[in-house]
């Protein structure tokens, strides 16, 4: 029998075959910041937990997991081998097109799956300053309306990039945006490239 | 098992059945276009015409009621479209009629034609199911009124298997006037179907779900029923479906039939026996499942389950590498995340749906095959419930 290709690159199977980090001990794990996103409801759920070396702000330990498919297991494995040892700001700022280019790719239509690692460890991250005194450090990802006619949000917007869309159109098509008044187009199209380019370019 | 494949996922598709796979090759010489007038068309005419008695014979209608189509998919448009033509003077449509009731839990070919038409005016009502997937007869009997134009209802759910009792659902909605049809891709060649005595107007049956070819199906559609025809712009069919006949997939479809008519009773029974083995397999070795679908009326090999607590996709893709082939009733593999419509339409909750498998065998598996999945079943769920974060038993 010949073998096919696999959906998924080698480093993908190998972090959903053998994931690492796992957060087996929940209750004894004593983390310094924990974040929980998405919920079972909708499919996906990711839990991000921390320890931080408090003199150097570098994350020494981090664990995970998710009710999710097998881009958000190897996704997070992936991202939880790539913080240990990064400084807090360093990680804060990973993208998924960083995780996705340590994978080597992911399938388009997968990438939304594999935000979910690094958007819970944002909120760990967060959950540590909190824990710490360092709310000043905090940063929040505010949502921005964009169309004001039908009231859709930036994060709406980088939603549906995510779930394919990749024109004005498909966002139309997806959200509604831009069916009001129009106003928003420019606004929208730039966020739209700009959304392409932080999940899609380059990986 | 190692090195072998099990496939596990029939109510996708099936792998050809040996003979049909000879009778293709065998026809393969068979060039000649149906329609021309020459020896070598009506070679390829005769071939064709054989096919349509033998699938009339094996639903019980006379051949000029079967006409071939190139998939379930456009059988199931065909039908929504030909109550709805908007063309002006339509002999299909001479009342104006245009209300089509159709499930919750249809095959997306019918839901999305049937959301389509919709945008253009007609009038679409959706049947509620219950628990196990069964519509409600009382339901049926109170959205069924001189409006109705159309009853669309699956004989058997592609995802859980559940079977309707299509006679009496036809008796009531021709009763009332309405036409009925019924999406019986995943039925035909699997339990006993007789256009006759379930009395249905349209029925549309497929031939890679029975070991024949992909790209070929059949629309039964009565005598005197009204027709419409989905692709215009010639004469075969007897002008109901334009384009060149794929000779070919004919034969193929022709060879699968005849195959069923011999084994599908054997097979219904062999089949029950392993979906028996297997459900009883899950049940001792892994808690916190749930069966979907009906007990009882249900396709023979289907068998839809959910694990608490672990992600569909992540289950498929886990038996993947192990060689087991089935599917998820979820979407996600699909690149939406959207859960299954059937299950949420059961009133399971989406968490249920989400970690749900559909397990589908065929008459290629066997009982080594089901004791090697309930081998390697527990210990892929059991790696996944692992990292969940939506398994909340803890283990002792």
């Amino acid at each position: 029998m010949t073998e096919t290709n696999w959906a998924y690159t080698d480093a993908v199977k190998e972090h959903f075959m053998n994931p690492k980090n796992i957060l087996t001990d929940e209750e004894s794990y004593q983390e310094d910041g924990k974040g929980v996103t998405g919920n079972v409801k909708c499919g996906d759920e990711m839990i991000v937990a921390i320890k931080v070396d408090k003199e150097k702000g570098i994350i020494t330990d981090c664990k995970w997991k998710t009710f999710g498919c097998a881009s958000a297991i190897a996704s997070t494995s992936v991202l939880s081998e790539m913080v240990k040892g990064m400084k807090l700001d360093d990680a804060y700022n990973l993208s998924a097109k960083d995780i996705n280019r340590e994978l080597g790719g992911l399938p388009e239509h997968k990438v939304h799956c594999s935000v979910l690692g690094d958007k819970a460890l944002r909120i760990a991250i967060n959950d540590y300053y909190m824990r710490n005194g360092m709310e000043d450090k905090v940063q929040r990802e505010e949502e921005r309306i964009v169309c004001k006619c039908l009231n859709i949000t930036d994060q709406e917007i980088e939603h549906a990039v995510l779930d394919g869309a990749r024109t004005f159109y498909d966002l139309q098509e997806m959200s509604k945006v831009g069916t009001g008044c129009g106003e928003c187009k420019e606004e929208v199209t730039q966020l739209l490239e700009a959304y392409k380019a932080k999940h899609f370019c380059e990986v | 098992m190692p090195g072998k494949e099990i496939y596990m996922d029939n109510n996708a598709t099936t792998p050809l059945h040996p003979e049909v796979k000879k009778a293709m090759i065998d026809a393969m010489g068979i060039f000649g276009n149906p329609s021309s007038l020459h020896t070598p068309g009506r070679r390829a005419r005769q071939l064709a015409e054989e096919v349509r008695e033998k699938v009339a014979s094996f639903i019980g209608a006379s051949p000029d009621e079967v006409m071939f189509a190139g998939s379930g998919s456009e059988a199931n448009n065909t039908v929504l479209s030909v109550l709805t033509c908007q063309t002006k003077g339509c002999e299909s449509n001479p009342n104006g009629i245009a209300e089509i009731i159709t499930t919750t839990i249809e095959h997306p070919c019918v839901l999305e034609t049937s959301r389509c038409l919709q945008e253009q005016g007609v009038n679409v009502l959706y049947l509620d199911v219950d628990q196990y997937g069964k519509i409600d007869i009382e339901q049926l009997k109170d959205l069924v009124t001189d409006r109705t134009g159309l009853v669309s209802v699956m004989m058997a759910n592609n995802e859980i298997g559940t079977i309707q009792d299509i006679r009496t659902i036809a008796e009531v909605v021709r009763e009332r006037g309405a036409l009925f049809h019924t999406d019986a891709v995943q039925a035909v060649g699997k339990i006993p179907v007789n256009v006759e005595e379930l009395n249905v107007d349209y029925l549309t049956l497929s031939g890679h779900k029975i070991y024949g070819p992909k790209g070929i199906a059949a629309l039964y559609v009565r005598k005197g029923a009204p027709f419409c025809p989905l692709i215009r712009g010639g004469h075969q069919e007897r002008g109901r479906r334009a384009g060149t006949e794929n000779t070919l997939g004919i034969v193929g479809l022709g060879k699968a039939i005849e195959v069923r008519s011999q084994e599908m009773e054997a097979e219904e029974k062999r089949l029950l026996a392993l979906k028996a083995a297997l459900k009883r397999g899950i049940e001792e070795n892994i808690p916190d499942v749930q069966f979907v679908g009906h007990p009882t009326d249900c396709l023979p090999g289907t068998l839809n389950v959910s694990f608490d607590g672990a992600e569909g996709e992540a289950i498929i893709l886990y038996l993947d590498l192990e060689g087991i082939a089935v599917s998820t009733g979820s979407a996600c593999a699909s690149g939406s995340l959207d859960p299954s419509h059937v299950i949420l339409a059961t009133g399971l909750p989406a968490e249920c749906a989400h970690s749900s498998i559909r397990i589908s065998l065929g008459r290629e598996n066997t009982m080594e095959e089901v004791e090697y999945m309930i081998d390697t079943l527990p210990r892929v769920i059991g790696k996944i419930r692992d990292m969940s974060t939506a398994y909340k038993r803890r283990q002792q």
